[in-house]
C-alpha cells in the first residue's frame, strides 16, 4: 500500500522582524522620519526576498531537510518545544506555506484543523456558519447536508441554530466549531493544538470521536503540548527539535526521551542548570545554577502531598552585582500555568548581594490537583530585564493521601474553612 | 461505519513552485461550493444590523445622483446626449457603484480573508473573485430603480437591454482582474487600500459617469477605450435609454484591455500567490 504521506528533505526559511535603528538626535530623528517611507519598503519587501542561500542574521530556518513516511492508518502525534518547528511543518503539509526546498507527496484527501470556527461569521447564523465553515475545511455541500442534523446534535446548539453565532457564548461558538470539524471524513487528518479551548466534557467527546476516526482507518497527524492526549491518541510519535527529527518511533519511548532532559539533570529533587540541556533562553550575568525542592524539613523531595508545604531553592551566580529578581512559574502537566511567585512583590531585599546567592521561596500549602508540575524559572536584572529563563527546570509530583479523591476534579483543591452553626 | 476504500486519487505534490499556470479552471470547479458559500457569505453579511438594509444598494447611487444632478447638471451644465440628467447620471451610477465597489472590496479581499488562507488550503483566486460576483446582487437592485424612472421621463424599455449582460462581463472582469493584482500586493504593502480609496475617486471622474463621451473630441475617443470603464457606461446608456448608439468600437476595445488585465492581474496573483501566508 502507498504511503499517505511522503515527505523528503522538506525545509523552511522564515525571515523574524528586522531591527529598527534607533536616533537620539533631532536631525537623526528628522532624516529617519523623511527616509523612513524607503526604509519601510525596503523592510516590507524584504518579508518576501532572500538573498542568497545563507541570508542575513534575520533568517530562520523553521524547518531543516526533514524526511519522513506516514502509512494509511497511522496516528502521529509530533512533540517538540516551542519553535520546534510543528505548526510549520503541518502548514506545509496543509499546502497553506510553501516550503523553501525539499517535496512531500500525499495520497489522499486531506482536511487540516488548525483552529476550530475557521472562516466563522459572527453575523450569520450557525446554520449558515455550518455550511460555510465546512465548505471552507473541504466538505462538499451534499455531505453537509447529509450531516446536518448529526452536527447539530453533537454540537449541542439545538434552538439557537438560527441565532446569529455573535449571540452566542464562548462556549456554545467552540462547541459549534468543532461539531463541524469532527464530521469531516477526510482519508488524511492534520490537527493542531485545537483541543485546548472547550470544556473538559467536551474536550473528552472530542478525543472519542477523534479515535473513532481513527479506527476508521484514517491517518491523522496531531500536534500537541499535552503528553497525555498524545500518549492516549498516538501509536507514533515523532519529536521535532530546532527543526529536525530528533527521535522517531515509539509513544512511550518518544515521549520518555522527550521528558528526559528534565529527568536526566534532576535526581529527586534536584537539578543542576548550569550546563542545562533542555530550553534555556538568553542567559545573562545573572544565572540561575541549582535549583532544588524541598519539603518541611528542608530535605531535597520531588513528592509532596496535597497540603504539604514546598520550598523552592535557587542558587544564582551574579556576576553584575546588581540587584535580581527571580520568578518561578509551576505549570502542570497541560500546560497551565499555576503557579507565578515573584521575588519582586515579597519585602526580599535583592539589591545588595554577593555573587553568589542562595534564594528560597515556600509555598505554605500547595492546594493543586494530583499531578506533576514543573517549574520554569526566571532571572531578571533590577530594571526587570530578562537574564534568564529555563523552561521546566525540575518537575515534581502531587499526590493526595489521607484525603478522599472520590469526585474530586477541581485544580486548586481547597479545604475551606467549614462552620455549622 | 461503511467506508469507501482509500482511493489514492487526490495525489498531491508539494514542492517549491517554478513555473507557473495562471488558472487551474479543474481546481476551482472543485471549489464551486465554497465559492458558493462565500458568496452568500458576503451578500447575507453586508447589511447585516442596518436598518434600511438592502435599500443601501439604491441609497448610495441615489444619493450622488441628486448631488450630481445640482452641481454638475444644474450648476455646471454638463450636457447630456439630450437625457434629462438625472436618468443620465444614475444610468452611469448603476454601472459605476457595481465596478467601484468590486474594485474596492477584491482589492481587501485578501487582507480580510487573511483568517482563512493561514489557516486552510483552497485555490486562493477565489478570494479576488468573490466580492466581484457578491457584488452584482446591489447592482440588479439598483438597476430596478432606473427602470422606474425610465417610466417616469417617459422612456420604453427596449430589447437593448439585452446587451447589459455583455457589460456586465466586462465590467466583471476588470474588477476581477485590477482586484487579483491590487490584492495580492495589499497583503505585503498594507499602503494599498489607502490608494485604493483614492484611485477609486479618481477613476469616476476620468469615467464618462457625469459627462457623455460626446463632450470629449473625437481624436481621443479611442485611447480613452483602453480604460474599459468607458465603453461599459456608454453602452450601458445605450443599452437602456437606446438615445445614442452602441459604441460597439469602445466596447471592443475595453474587451481587449479587461482581457489583458485580468490575465496580468492572474499572472501577478500566482506569482506571488507562494509568499501570501509568509507576509499576512
Amino acid at each position: 500500500m502507498k504511503d499517505s504521506i511522503q515527505i523528503s528533505k522538506i525545509s523552511k526559511r522564515y525571515r523574524i522582524g528586522v531591527k529598527e535603528e534607533m536616533h537620539d538626535s533631532l536631525i537623526g530623528k528628522i532624516t529617519s522620519f523623511v527616509m523612513s517611507p524607503f526604509n519601510n519598503f525596503r523592510r516590507v519587501q524584504k518579508l518576501s526576498k532572500f538573498n542568497g542561500l545563507s541570508g542575513g542574521e534575520d533568517i530562520i530556518w523553521a524547518l531543516k531537510d526533514i524526511s519522513l513516511n506516514i502509512k494509511p492508518g497511522e496516528i502521529v502525534g509530533i512533540i517538540g518545544r516551542n519553535g520546534a518547528g510543528k505548526s510549520t511543518l503541518l502548514k506545509i503539509l496543509s499546502r497553506i506555506v510553501e516550503p523553501t526546498g525539499g517535496s512531500a507527496i500525499i495520497n489522499g484527501r486531506v482536511a487540516s484543523l488548525l483552529e476550530v470556527g475557521t472562516g466563522f461569521h459572527k453575523e450569520l447564523s450557525g446554520r449558515e456558519n455550518i455550511y460555510l465553515n465546512g465548505t471552507i475545511l473541504g466538505m462538499k455541500k451534499d455531505e453537509i447536508n447529509d450531516k446536518f442534523d448529526k452536527i447539530v446534535e453533537f454540537s449541542e446548539i439545538g434552538k439557537f441554530i438560527d441565532t446569529p453565532v455573535k449571540r452566542y457564548s464562548s462556549g456554545m461558538y467552540v462547541r459549534l466549531a468543532f461539531a463541524v470539524a469532527a464530521h469531516l471524513e477526510p482519508e488524511i487528518l492534520i490537527v493542531d493544538e485545537v483541543l485546548a479551548v472547550g470544556d473538559a466534557a467536551f474536550q473528552k467527546k472530542c478525543l472519542g470521536k477523534m479515535s473513532e476516526t481513527a479506527q476508521a482507518g484514517r491517518t491523522v497527524l496531531f500536534v500537541s503540548h499535552n503528553m497525555h492526549t498524545i500518549q492516549n491518541l498516538c501509536n507514533r510519535v515523532i519529536l521535532l527539535e530546532e527543526g529536525e527529527v530528533i527521535m522517531d518511533g515509539n509513544t512511550h519511548k518518544v515521549v520518555s526521551n522527550y521528558l528526559k532532559p528534565i529527568q536526566e539533570n534532576t535526581i529527586e529533587g534536584e537539578s543542576d542548570l548550569r550546563n542545562w540541556p533542555g530550553s534555556r533562553k538568553s542567559p545573562g550575568k545573572i544565572r540561575a545554577a541549582y535549583l532544588r525542592t524541598l519539603d518541611k524539613n528542608g530535605n531535597t523531595c520531588s513528592t509532596f502531598n496535597i497540603h504539604d508545604p514546598i520550598t523552592l531553592e535557587l542558587e544564582i551566580e551574579n556576576i553584575s552585582k546588581n540587584g535580581f529578581v527571580v520568578s518561578f512559574l509551576i505549570n502542570d502537566n497541560q500546560g497551565t500555568l499555576v503557579y507565578q511567585v515573584r521575588s519582586q512583590d515579597s519585602p526580599i531585599d535583592t539589591e545588595h548581594v554577593s555573587s553568589s546567592v542562595t534564594v528560597q521561596m515556600t509555598i505554605s500549602e500547595l492546594k493543586v490537583a494530583e499531578k506533576q508540575y514543573t517549574v520554569d524559572v526566571w532571572v531578571g536584572n533590577h530594571f526587570d530585564k530578562m537574564e534568564d529563563f529555563v523552561e521546566s527546570a525540575i518537575a515534581f509530583d502531587v499526590i493526595n493521601v489521607g484525603h478522599s479523591k472520590l469526585g474530586l476534579r477541581s485544580v486548586i483543591h481547597e479545604t475551606g474553612k467549614w462552620e455549622i452553626t | 461505519m461503511n467506508r469507501k476504500p482509500t482511493l489514492p486519487v487526490y495525489q498531491v505534490v508539494i514542492k517549491p513552485k517554478t513555473g507557473w499556470q495562471l488558472i487551474d479552471w479543474k481546481e476551482i470547479k472543485e471549489y464551486k461550493d465554497l465559492i458558493y458559500f462565500l458568496i452568500l457569505r458576503d451578500v447575507k453579511s453586508l447589511y447585516k444590523q442596518t436598518v434600511l438594509g438592502f435599500s443601501w444598494a439604491i441609497l448610495r447611487p441615489f444619493l450622488k445622483m441628486i448631488v450630481f444632478s445640482v452641481i454638475f447638471g444644474g450648476i455646471a451644465k454638463i450636457p447630456s446626449d439630450g437625457i434629462p440628467y438625472p436618468l443620465f447620471s444614475y444610468a452611469g451610477l448603476v454601472a459605476w457603484e457595481y465596478f467601484a465597489n468590486s474594485l474596492k472590496r477584491s482589492s481587501g479581499s485578501l487582507i480580510s480573508g487573511s483568517g482563512i488562507f493561514t489557516k486552510v488550503y483552497f485555490p486562493r483566486l477565489i478570494l479576488p473573485i468573490v466580492p466581484c460576483i457578491a457584488s452584482l446582487v446591489d447592482f440588479v437592485i439598483a438597476l430596478s430603480i432606473v427602470f422606474i424612472m425610465m417610466f417616469i421621463y417617459g422612456y420604453v424599455i427596449s430589447w437593448t437591454i439585452l446587451y447589459i449582460p455583455i457589460l456586465v462581463l466586462l465590467m466583471l472582469l476588470t474588477a476581477s482582474g485590477l482586484g487579483m493584482w491590487l490584492s495580492a500586493l495589499a497583503i505585503q504593502y498594507r499602503d494599498v487600500p489607502y490608494g485604493v480609496e483614492f484611485l477609486v475617486q479618481l477613476l469616476m471622474y476620468a469615467a464618462p459617469v457625469i459627462f457623455p463621451v460626446s463632450w470629449l473630441p473625437e481624436s481621443l475617443k479611442l485611447y480613452l477605450g483602453i480604460y474599459p470603464m468607458y465603453g461599459v457606461i456608454e453602452g450601458f446608456r445605450s443599452a437602456i435609454l437606446h438615445q445614442t448608439p452602441m459604441p460597439w468600437d469602445l466596447i471592443g476595445i475595453g474587451a481587449v484591455s479587461a482581457i489583458i488585465m485580468l490575465f496580468a492581474g492572474a499572472y501577478y496573483f500566482k506569482k506571488k500567490e507562494r509568499i501570501f501566508s509568509d507576509v499576512a
